[in-house]
């Protein structure tokens, strides 16, 4: 059985704006726009990998890597 | 993307939140990454605008000039040094209203540039007025009660004009628009890539379009890639955009300069 792959996401504040885009095009409901208005990572086991948030970050503020461990 | 392409000492980013012009940006940044091109013979040229600000950015040698006027500029570059590689980064405005005619004759001239469209349907940068790319009926500052006019459909504009590669895209099509903006820089020839953006602050909230998030995911409703449009009816096509490759000539030799080399 191949374990379940994870990914470390690294989130640049101080770019961010909290547009929220990341929040509508993650598969995984891995972001939310928190009751201050500003983004968290709320669901980091969640993520899959697939780069949509990074893609489409218009601040160049996340990024996804796997997490390789041996 | 590589992320030493961007000029991180610059950032954050000028544009409000939620624009559609970063992920434009990234999406040309990682282009130019899968081409593998040197990146001291990149040159991005810009004209006035929000989108115009997106080459101060990057790592590249960059020239911002006058609005409308970045392809004038562009070709006096790649005429004087046809081994660099020439993008031009241009609004909707910037290259079809005051810059529409350096934008035909390019085309019909087929230099070999390749000009990025960042198109949010108005001016940004100005307070949201109406350009020639804004749809019938849209709200925008200087169109109160929806706008009289036609747009220019671009794709088919630059197709007339003479270009022998033009492409539309749009932001939520990530891979898509990567792919067919490398393919548009590859080109042998004049390039022109439609990618449809966003502007949340103007034409979004004039429009009721929602949040930025739903201005993004939303492309999926009203664009149609062009090998699945081609089996639907006119009905169901109405009000929708058609993305994909229109236009892919190869009218130079593989060994010929990459100058245009006939006076049309
Ligand atoms: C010669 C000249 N005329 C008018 C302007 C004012 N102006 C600045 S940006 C702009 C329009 C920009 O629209 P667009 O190209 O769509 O770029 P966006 O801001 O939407 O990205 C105008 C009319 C100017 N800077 N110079
Ligand atoms: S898309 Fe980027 S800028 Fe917008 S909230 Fe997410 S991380 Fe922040
Ligand atoms: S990589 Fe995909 S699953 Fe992971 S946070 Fe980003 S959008 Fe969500
Ligand atoms: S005004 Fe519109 S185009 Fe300009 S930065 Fe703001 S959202 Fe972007
Ligand atoms: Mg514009």
């Amino acid at each position: 059985m191949p374990e379940k792959k994870t990914f470390k996401i690294t989130h640049n504040r101080k770019w961010c704006k909290d547009c929220g885009i990341c929040v509508a095009v993650c598969p995984k409901k891995v972001y939310e726009i928190d009751r201050g208005d500003r983004h968290a990572i709320v669901r980091s086991q969640d993520c899959i990998g697939c780069q949509m948030c990074v893609e489409h970050c218009p601040d160049f503020a996340l990024t996804v890597e796997e997490v390789k461990d041996e | 993307m590589r992320l030493d392409f961007l000029r991180s000492e610059r950032l954050p980013n000028i544009w409000c939140p939620g624009c559609g012009n970063g992920i434009v940006l990234h999406a040309l940044l990682e282009a130019i990454d899968q081409l593998q091109l040197d990146p001291d013979k990149v040159v991005l040229v810009s004209g006035i605008g929000c989108s115009s600000r997106a080459p101060a950015y990057t790592a590249f040698d960059n020239v911002h000039t006058l609005h409308g006027r970045a392809i004038p500029v562009a070709t006096g570059i790649k005429l004087a040094n046809p081994d660099l590689t020439v993008i031009v980064v241009t609004g909707d405005g910037d290259s079809s209203a005051i810059g529409g005619n350096h934008l035909i004759h390019a085309a019909r001239r087929d230099v070999d540039i390749t000009v990025v469209v960042f198109n949010n349907y108005n001016y940004g940068m100005t307070g949201g007025q109406a350009s020639p790319l804004t749809p019938d009926s849209s709200i925008t500052t200087t169109t109160p009660n929806g706008n009289l006019d036609r747009p220019f459909d671009l794709v088919n504009l630059a197709a007339g004009a003479g270009a022998t590669y033009v492409a539309r895209s749009g932001i939520y099509f990530t891979k898509h628009l990567v792919d067919h903006l490398r393919k548009a820089i590859a080109h042998d020839g004049f390039s022109l890539v439609d990618a449809v953006a966003q502007c949340p602050t103007y034409f979004g909230r004039f429009n009721k379009k929602g949040s930025a998030g739903q201005m993004v995911t939303s492309q999926k409703d009203w664009m149609v890639l062009k090998s699945v449009a081609g089996k639907k009816t006119p009905d169901e096509l109405a009000g929708k955009i058609i993305i994909g490759e229109f236009v892919n000539i190869e009218r130079h030799a593989p060994e010929s300069a990459a100058a245009p080399k006939e006076q049309a």
